[in-house]
């Protein structure tokens, strides 16, 4: 049984990527870009894991780094979502355009 | 028993001091009025001690004795004493002052019963004769200057002392700004004076002058002008004089105390006390004879048209004053502190009688007096003799003194300031018959004050008298014989630099020629005066419109008053001003632009800030993408360092 | 006195804890206005006693640090916590003690009505940093000092001042920060030079032990970093706009520690480090300083003439003053070294004063414009005589203590001998401003104390105790420094004359 090789991972793990950058940058809705944040965010634990796996150097580090990556995710997503339904409330849309608040 | 009374000299400082702090901090709201009776003992002991001092220094001859406190100031080299000096000068200055000071405290106690203001007069006058005592007695230039200054703020604060009203306070602050002037000398005269010599103690000083103006005499001509300066300020010479005139504001003892006997002679002092230092000095020399001599000259004839009686006697003391710089200037500090003794007695006496007129008149203003002679018999003869010591008669006080000064002008090379002293003296011979007339004499012009004037109490009158004694015989039991007298054993080698140089006897037929010479200028004042005054012919009134432009330039006081307090007052405002709008406009400006241009950077910067996610993470990718370009530029070899 | 052993083992150490200590119980009564005031009177006093205590310890004649106390703070940056006083700071330490205690009574008295505890927290952070910048002896510690006296002032000035608090306050905030972060940036280059790396110091004392200096270049543009830091502190000309607005602003207590010790900051900078560390760096600047500070004494002193606002005629006289202080630093000999410190002294205790004293007439009258005021000299005799006193001491009457400093200035100013134009020019020149002094300030007393008292006025009281209490000890100061400034000056002149050695300067030894 051949082993998939190397690249192909990381090859799948760029494109989720560039899928969750052009997500947060096309995308208006404050929860689609949450999502597609989540998603450049495994992208990397995709990496990560396939480097640990194959990789000599890597050793079971980049296993643990992921670990980590899934409780920041987590963290991220709760105060995300917090913060857009503290939003939400205060004018009636999640449409990032219209929410200018910072607006120096 | 034996009592080293010159051990004790800071007493007689220190017990005015004590009365002074006991006025100042009780006299408000417990002693009131009672503040007069311990300022006059306080002063009366201090003139007893002042007194015993000066015959212990007669008694033991030429002493110099050194009586220090502590040290002041001491930083690197630079060393100060509180220390006193009792010499021969000293200590006549300290029985001058102290014994002129108890008279005049103790009329104060009648001219001032009335006054709310009791508490603090009672504080600074006695607070003035410990800053004057230390301005004396000092044996360094740095302590006499805490008494120069001193006796100044004194002055300040006496001649406003009336406050609420505005011409006593505008006086006040004149004095104490044109003193400042004058101190800004006496400050670069006492630093060069470090420099030069290495310290600021006379007895250190002097010795060294002859060996310095070898070497460096512009110096010691810079030093002596510096202290010249400081000395026109205190004794009102030209052209720092217009203070003392304005002072006359203040209470009449202050007048007397300060402004007549003993605060602007403190000048006078200074430089007799600098002898050794002006006698190198050359052209310096020069300078305080012409000074003294065209001021004498300026005062006199200022004081010719004048009505308010306390400015007749003002601008009489600015040309005394003037005759003792002459003297001094001439070469003859002895014949200065000579009629700065006779001077203190009689102009001292002739402003408290003054006062004594105000004080039973209210009234300054010779043209509504008249015929007072009946009503204040006291004040009448006191003032009477006090006016002919003025006037130079023999054998008054005042002709013995002045009449040295003229003459040593003469016989030091200088006929022509000879000439000024004499022409002066007619003028104050005839300013004073005036005076004496106007007051005195002739009917009462205005009768209302005539019929409320009356003699004034004893503790008034009783100084008047005492004071009159010293008026009379003061210049014949210091002074006689002319140019060797008491006064002059006693002062030589002290003031003049070398004690041996009159051994010879002096030339009594050119003195008595000289005296005659005066005598008779003084009596064709007095003449003059007497014709126009009590006579009519020629009226008054016609001289002044027959001199018509001269009548007004004196009238007005040459002017100098609108230079100084008008064109010189708003020149200063206008430069401060100037400055104060460079400050707000220029200095402020350029820090407020600049400011404004960081907050314009600011405003410009903010429109980045959309505020909308979506361009910030744009602007994140964007960056992203600027930098793995960059990289893979190295990396790939593309870019070179 | 000599206490030997110290009967205070750490005192300066006590010093900066004191008034932490006090910090505690304010954050619990914060809302109390009583108690606050309460607790930061006894800090303060207490803070008070111990800084006397030091004092007393302190071994007069003796050049060097005293009471040093060096262990390390960041070790692998060779950064200590060191601290110690000499001859210069030690009298300055116990001003900054005396007027905050004053300040602090004279604010309870009623001058602060609203956040009385916040204000008092305040005020106590800042005699940390005043402290600290007169015992730090290590440069970090000292530039943390010095920041920290900044902060609380910005918060005193910004909430409890006038109505244009806030420009006075960001201005007084931004200038200082300007000049300080320059000297952030030549303490840290001053680290990078004084070793190979592992030996890097910031210790003064380490910095001046070895013969080895700065080299010429690098001690040219070191002073001046250092130099425009303390030059805007003090302030200089052209760098003082911000006083008179801070001062106008500022509440009375702000402006009595401002003028008395805040700035004073900035001339013990000059003296304390500027000098000693940069010796040839201060020679290539030290011309335009001296013009810099005549300059100052005759400008500041024009423009305080003209002054309406009482607050910033006394500002601007401020400026004059201080510039006796540079000129006094920067002619570099005994006299003027001398003179200089003791004119920090005189200005702090005088100035305080006088700053104090516009404080209750404004708490009485709610003026401070000079024409709305007049005739309060038969009306409030106990408030003229002291407030007369400190105006004569101001413009340097012989006998009261603003003479002494002004006097030895100006003779250390005639010795000046140095380039391009010695001092026989600048002396007589810095003279005038002692007759400018007299006659704004007499001017200003005129036209406040004489003439008749408005109708409006004449129900107010004169002083009351706790200001009497506040004025007496700054009285009594004024008079002791004129007549008796000797012991002062024992204190101060071996430390001076250490400095000034090491700035290379000739010192006259004295020749008894």
């Amino acid at each position: 049984m051949t082993l998939v090789p190397l690249p192909a991972f990381i090859a799948v793990s760029a494109t989720l990527f560039f899928i969750g950058v052009a997500g947060v940058l096309v995308r208006r809705n404050a929860v689609v870009i949450l999502m597609s944040v989540e998603l450049m965010l495994n992208a990397t634990n995709l990496a990560f894991v396939a480097f640990s796996r194959r990789l000599a150097v890597a050793g079971e580090r980049g296993s643990v780094f992921v670990v980590f990556v899934f409780v920041v995710a987590a963290a991220e997503v709760a105060v995300g979502l917090a913060i857009i339904l503290a939003a939400y409330r205060n004018r009636p849309t999640v449409d990032v355009d219209q929410l200018d608040e910072m607006k120096g | 028993m034996n009592i080293d009374v010159v051990g004790l000299v800071w007493l007689v400082p220190g017990i005015p001091l004590a009365a002074a702090i006991v006025n100042g901090l009780f006299g408000r709201r417990w002693l009131h009025r009672a503040t007069g009776v311990i300022a006059s003992v306080a002063l009366g002991l201090s003139a007893v001690l002042g007194v015993a001092i000066f015959f212990a220094v007669v008694a033991a001859g030429h002493v110099a004795r050194t009586v220090t406190l502590y040290e002041w100031i001491g930083a690197g080299d630079f060393h100060v004493n509180v220390a006193a000096l009792v010499d021969p000068l000293s200590a006549t200055m300290v029985a001058v002052v102290t014994v002129v000071s108890f008279l005049i405290h103790v009329f104060s106690n009648g001219y001032m019963e009335h006054d709310p203001g009791i508490h603090r007069f009672f504080t600074w006058l006695p607070l003035f004769v410990f800053l004057m005592l230390t301005l004396v007695l000092a044996d360094n230039y740095l302590l006499m200057f805490v008494g120069w200054e001193g006796v100044g703020l004194c002055s300040y604060l006496l001649i406003g002392f009336w406050f609420e009203r505005p011409a006593p306070y505008t006086a006040a602050n004149k004095a104490f700004w044109m003193n400042r002037i004058g101190d800004w000398g006496f400050t670069i005269g006492t630093i060069l004076t470090f420099l030069t010599f290495g310290s600021l103690t006379f007895h250190d000083v002097f010795p060294k002058v002859a060996g310095v103006a070898q070497t460096q005499p512009l110096t010691i001509t810079f030093i002596a002008l510096a202290f010249f300066l400081g000395a026109t300020g205190k004794s009102a010479q030209l052209p720092l004089y217009s203070w003392l005139p304005d002072a006359m504001e203040g209470p009449t003892p202050v007048s007397a105390l300060i402004h007549a006997a003993t605060m602007v002679t403190a000048g006078v002092y200074l430089v007799a006390r600098s002898t050794p230092l002006f006698a190198v000095a050359g052209p310096a020399l020069l300078v305080v004879a012409i000074i003294g001599a065209v001021t004498a000259l300026f005062a006199a004839t200022i004081a010719l048209v004048q009505v308010d009686i306390k400015r007749v006697l003002a601008y009489s003391t600015v040309s005394q004053l003037g005759y003792m710089f002459l003297a001094c200037g001439v070469g003859a500090p002895i014949a200065a502190v000579f009629h700065l003794a006779t001077h203190a007695f009689f102009k001292a006496l002739l402003f408290l009688g003054s006062g004594s007129v105000i004080h039973a008149t209210e009234e300054q203003d010779m043209r509504r007096m008249g015929g007072l002679r009946r009503k204040m018999p006291i004040t009448y003869w006191t003032f009477l003799l006090a006016g002919g010591a003025l006037a130079a008669i023999p054998p008054l006080a005042g002709f013995w003194s002045k009449d040295e000064i003229v003459g040593a002008a003469f016989t030091n090379g200088q006929p022509i300031l000879w000439a000024v002293g004499v022409g002066t003296g007619l003028l104050t011979a005839f300013y004073t018959t005036r005076m004496i007339y106007l007051t005195f004499h002739g009917e009462p012009r205005d009768h209302h004050l005539y019929d409320h004037a009356h003699e004034s109490p004893a503790v008034m009158t009783v100084p008047l008298l005492l004071l009159c004694v010293g008026a009379v015989f003061a210049g014949l039991v210091l002074g006689f014989p002319p140019e060797a007298g008491f006064i002059h054993r006693f002062l030589e080698g002290t003031v003049t630099a070398e004690a041996a140089a009159q051994s010879e006897l002096p030339n009594y037929v050119l003195i008595a020629g000289l005296a005659a010479t005066a005598v008779v200028a003084g009596l064709i004042g007095i003449a003059i005066g007497y014709a126009m005054y009590a006579r009519r012919r020629p009226d008054p009134a016609a001289v002044s419109r027959a001199v018509g432009p001269i009548y007004t330039l004196l009238w007005n006081k040459y002017f100098v008053d609108e230079l100084y307090d008008h064109r010189i007052l708003e020149g200063g405002r206008a430069l401060f001003g100037a400055a104060w709008a460079f400050d707000a406009h220029i200095i402020d400006g350029i820090v407020d632009r600049l400011a404004w241009l960081v907050s314009l950077l600011g405003s410009g910067l903010r429109r980045v800030q959309t505020g909308i996610v979506g361009n910030y993470a744009l602007s994140i990718a964007a960056g992203l993408l600027i930098l793995i370009v960059v990289y893979g530029g190295y990396a790939t070899g593309v870019l070179h360092r | 006195m000599i206490f030997d052993p110290p009967i205070l083992p750490s005192v300066l150490t006590l010093l900066l804890v004191i008034p932490l200590v006090g910090i505690v119980p304010l954050l619990a009564f914060v809302r109390d206005a009583r108690a606050a005031k309460q607790i930061a009177i006894v800090t303060t006093f207490v803070e008070l006693v111990v800084s006397l205590i030091m004092l007393a310890q302190f071994r007069v004649g003796e050049a060097g640090f005293q009471m040093v106390e060096s262990v390390p703070w960041l070790p692998s940056l060779g950064i200590r916590y060191e601290v110690g006083v000499d001859g210069i700071s030690v009298l300055l330490v116990v001003l900054t003690t005396l007027l905050t205690f004053i300040s602090v009574l004279y604010s309870s008295g009623g001058a602060i009505k609203q956040r009385v505890g916040e204000f008092m927290i305040a005020f106590l952070l800042l005699e940390v940093g005043m402290v600290g910048v007169f015992v730090a002896l290590d440069l970090f510690l000292f530039y943390v000092m010095f920041e920290l006296m900044l902060i609380p002032m910005y918060l005193i000035i910004g909430i409890w001042g006038g109505t244009r608090r806030v420009y006075a306050t960001l201005k007084f905030v931004l200038f200082t920060l300007a000049g300080s972060l320059l000297m952030l940036v030549a303490i840290v280059a001053v680290y990078l030079n004084s070793g190979p790396a592992g030996s890097r110091t910031l210790s003064f004392p380490d910095l001046i032990a070895g013969p080895t200096r700065f080299a010429p270049e690098f001690q040219v543009w070191a002073f001046l970093a250092f130099a425009l830091a303390f030059a805007i502190k003090l302030p200089m000309v052209p760098f003082h706009t911000w006083l008179p607005d801070a001062h106008v602003e500022a509440p009375t207590a702000g402006s009595i520690v401002l003028a008395g010790i805040l700035l004073k900051a900035g001339g013990y900078g000059l003296l304390r480090f500027a000098l000693p560390l940069f010796p040839i760096g201060a020679q290539v600047w030290l011309p335009i300083i001296i013009v810099l500070s005549v300059v100052a004494i005759l400008y500041g002193a024009a423009v305080s003439t003209v002054q309406k606002d009482l607050k910033k005629l006394i500002a601007y006289s401020s400026v004059a003053h201080m510039g006796f202080v540079t000129l006094g630093l920067f002619v570099l000999n005994t006299q003027g070294g001398v003179g200089a410190v003791l004119q920090m002294l005189n200005h702090g205790v005088v100035t305080g004063a006088l700053f104090l004293f516009v404080g209750i007439e404004y708490e009485k009258t709610h003026r401070r414009q000079i024409a709305d005021l007049g005739g309060f000299a038969n009306h409030w005799p106990l408030y003229t005589a002291f407030f007369g006193i400190f105006v004569l001491a101001s413009l340097g009457l012989p006998g009261l203590n603003g003479f002494v400093g002004e006097f030895l200035v100006l003779l250390g100013t005639f010795r000046y001998g140095g380039q391009p134009i010695s001092g026989l020019l600048w002396g007589p020149l810095a003279a005038i401003g002692v007759i400018l002094a007299a006659i704004y300030l007499l001017w200003m007393f005129q036209r406040v104390m004489y003439g008749p008292v408005r109708e409006a006025y004449k129900a107010l009281p004169d002083l009351t105790p706790i200001e009497v209490a506040c004025a007496a000890p700054l009285l009594a100061l004024t008079i002791l420094l004129g007549v008796f400034p000797q012991p002062v000056i024992a204190i101060i002149q071996p430390s001076v004359e250490r400095m000034l050695a090491l700035a290379g300067a000739t010192v006259t030894v004295a020749v008894h």
